[in-house]
């Protein structure tokens, strides 16, 4: 079993964002340590870009902070490093897919590997450019993971058909952030993925109170949860540790309600 | 051409949500080109209401002057709105009414595709919204006001570096969460499949009529076509219909800006690497880790970090070449053309205009060369008079 899917295994996975960088390097791995040990069970890190154009405004301006003070991949890198050195938890790159393919794909994945990343999540790369990385990164231990949004309908099929790690379901139309209430019918989603695969489900975009985590907590095997937890950054810069863990232990209790 | 793929250049490197509608969009595109009606409707509104055909004018005074080949401009120009910009928009307005969409979308540098775009949906009953950088929205204000003359709504895009790019992102976050009732009318060949490609063609009339001007006039096709490349639909439609013509040399013009050798300048294919960006594999500006870099010219229709993915191709094969033309050049050209046609050409176009000055004394007099006069120069008079220390008192 990989260790993605050791996420899902217990109960409801909490899988929380941040940006790397944000605000400085050595705090992203502070934050990630506190969120994992506050009960988060996947960390995905955003790997800052100049154009994050499926990014909402708070995360759109958690980019710009981290890129203020020039966050390289390599940072990104060392981030990892550091937070490896003190657990396994399972861990996906949220990126775009220029700042990899300038890297190189072959050069990127190998530190992947190297570091123990477990997946990578690109919101530009949909199901007919996943040839792009799709080799690479599975020969280095890395899960390309699909995202299905409320518009796939019959392309879920091809989609969760070719999915590995887990599947992250779009919750709404539009770009990242927090959102009052979900719309899309989710259930009938889930239904039609449920067909084709048995890999866990994580829903995301605009899930950010203990309701809503509840919610989906219901009918889906993971909540992921972005903009929420950027904004306390924002809100509490180099002293965000505490409200970021108690949040992260609120939404993980309320996922599991 | 397999997945909007130009060699390897291309492809569709967008959201999820997205790529339902770009495949949608791509089967309505040719039933729509395959049906009489809708070509003979976007033909006659070419016709009556952009004022095409536009002329292929032979430039005798700047021919004399220079002493080379033959120069001819198609003048782009006296469109309907005053550049290229209409020919894209008509389609691609039109073809979202068909597919029953109620709003368009667009992006813009310097106003221009937005003020195109809020035309042709005043035209035809469309809900229009404009993104524009907020820097351009200063820099252009007169158009921010035509737009809304015009029944558009025009936001200001304060992200990133407030410029054309970042318009282009807004524009895009926008179209996710309204696919169901929006097109996205974008203004270049740029962008996810099938963008490049239906702006192309419906900036290939350009080169369609040119081709055969030249052989009616001249009884032959021209040694040379000249055009400026920013995102590149005006240069793509001068070249598409010569293609084939091996014997007529493709050239593109980019924004030099300050020197190619210096950070300000646009000039993607000069000093750009190959990446993805704006839902296109392509070459962009970018500094170190794939970061877009910020571009800078003269000529806000041409200060985009990138190209189009078909130019990339034309390079990469010999077909075309590019090459950069600074501001002080455009400007001279600018200038020049003023003074020696009556012809006030764009500060983009003038980028073509330059090159043409410098090649047209090398060349033989039996040559000939056409320069894409993409569009009209009032919208850069004042920013020239800045450029040459000039104060404009209203």
């Amino acid at each position: 079993m990989s260790k993605i899917a050791n996420a899902f295994k217990d109960s409801k996975a909490f899988i929380g964002f941040l940006t790397a960088g944000d605000p400085t390097c050595e705090k992203t791995v502070e934050y990630i340590l506190a969120m994992e040990e506050a009960g988060c069970d996947l960390i995905e890190i955003g790997i800052p870009f100049s154009d994050p154009m499926a990014e909402g405004v708070v995360i759109q301006d958690a980019n710009v902070r981290a890129l203020k003070h020039n966050t390289t991949t390599d940072d990104v890198f060392d981030i990892v490093e550091k937070v490896r050195a003190k657990t396994d938890v399972p861990i996906v790159f949220l990126t775009y897919i220029n700042p990899v393919f300038f890297y190189g794909y072959e050069k990127f994945f190998k530190r992947c590997n190297d570091l123990g990343i477990d997946g990578i999540i690109s919101p530009d790369l949909p199901f007919e450019e996943k040839g792009e990385i799709k080799d690479i990164a599975l020969k280095n231990g890395v899960d390309v993971i699909s995202l299905i949004a409320p518009t796939s309908k019959e392309r879920i099929q091809k989609i969760a058909g070719d999915a590995t790690g887990f599947i992250y379901i779009v919750s709404s139309l539009g770009v990242t952030g927090m959102r009052s209430e979900i719309k899309t019918d989710l259930n009938a989603i889930i239904a039609d993925i449920r067909d084709v695969t048995d890999l866990p489900l994580a829903v995301g975009f605009g899930i950010n109170t203990p309701e809503q985590a509840t919610q989906i907590g219901q009918i889906a095997d993971g909540v992921i949860v972005g903009s929420a937890i950027v904004k306390i950054i924002e809100q509490y810069g180099e002293n965000a540790k505490e409200p970021l863990s108690e949040y992260v232990s609120s939404m993980k209790k309320a996922a599991n309600k | 051409m397999n997945n909007g793929r130009y060699g390897e250049y291309g492809g569709q490197y967008i959201s999820e949500t997205l790529m339902n509608e770009l495949l949608y969009l791509e089967e309505q595109y040719y039933h729509y080109m395959n049906d009489p009606d809708f070509v003979d409707e976007l033909n006659t509104l070419l016709k009556e209401y952009a004022g095409r055909p536009s002329l292929l004018y032979y430039a005798k005074r700047m021919t004399e002057d220079l002493g080379g080949a033959k120069i001819y401009l198609k003048r782009e120009d006296l469109n309907h709105t005053g550049a290229h910009k209409i020919n894209n928009v008509l389609g691609q307005v039109l073809l979202a009414k068909k597919m029953g969409k109620t709003r368009v979308i667009a992006e813009t540098g310097a106003g221009q595709h937005g003020v195109a775009t809020a035309t042709a949906a005043a035209l035809l009953d469309m809900e229009c919204e404009v993104f524009m950088g907020e820097i351009d929205t200063e820099r252009q204000a007169l158009n921010v006001y035509r737009m809304e003359l015009l029944g558009a709504k025009v936001h200001s895009v304060k992200s990133g570096t407030k410029t054309l790019k970042d318009a282009v992102n807004d524009a895009f976050r926008d179209w996710i969460a309204r696919v169901h009732d929006t097109n996205y009318v974008i203004g270049s060949t740029m962008g996810p499949h099938p963008f490049p490609m239906i702006v192309r063609d419906f900036q290939a009339v350009i080169s369609a009529e040119a081709r055969q001007q030249f052989l009616d006039k001249e009884g032959k096709l021209p040694t040379a076509v000249v055009a400026c490349v920013g995102g590149g639909s005006n240069a793509m439609g001068a070249f598409y219909n010569f293609i084939d013509d091996e014997d007529v040399k493709l050239i593109g013009c980019e924004a030099g800006g300050k020197g190619v050798d210096t950070p300000y300048n646009a000039a993607a294919l000069t000093n750009g690497k190959i990446g993805i960006f704006h839902g296109m594999k392509s070459i962009f500006n970018q500094g170190d880790y794939g970061q877009i870099a910020p571009v800078y010219s003269v000529s806000a229709g041409l200060d985009y970090p990138g190209v189009g993915p078909e130019h990339a191709y034309l390079r990469d094969t010999g077909r075309a070449e590019y090459v950069p033309i600074n501001d002080e050049e455009a400007v001279e050209a600018f200038e020049y053309l003023s003074r020696m046609e009556g012809i006030i050409p764009a500060i983009e176009s003038a980028h073509a205009v330059a090159h043409a000055m410098k090649i047209a004394p090398t060349m033989d007099k039996d040559d000939i060369i056409m320069i894409c006069l993409s569009g009209r120069g009032d919208k850069d008079v004042r920013s020239i008079a800045q450029y040459r220390g000039v104060e404009l008192n209203e």
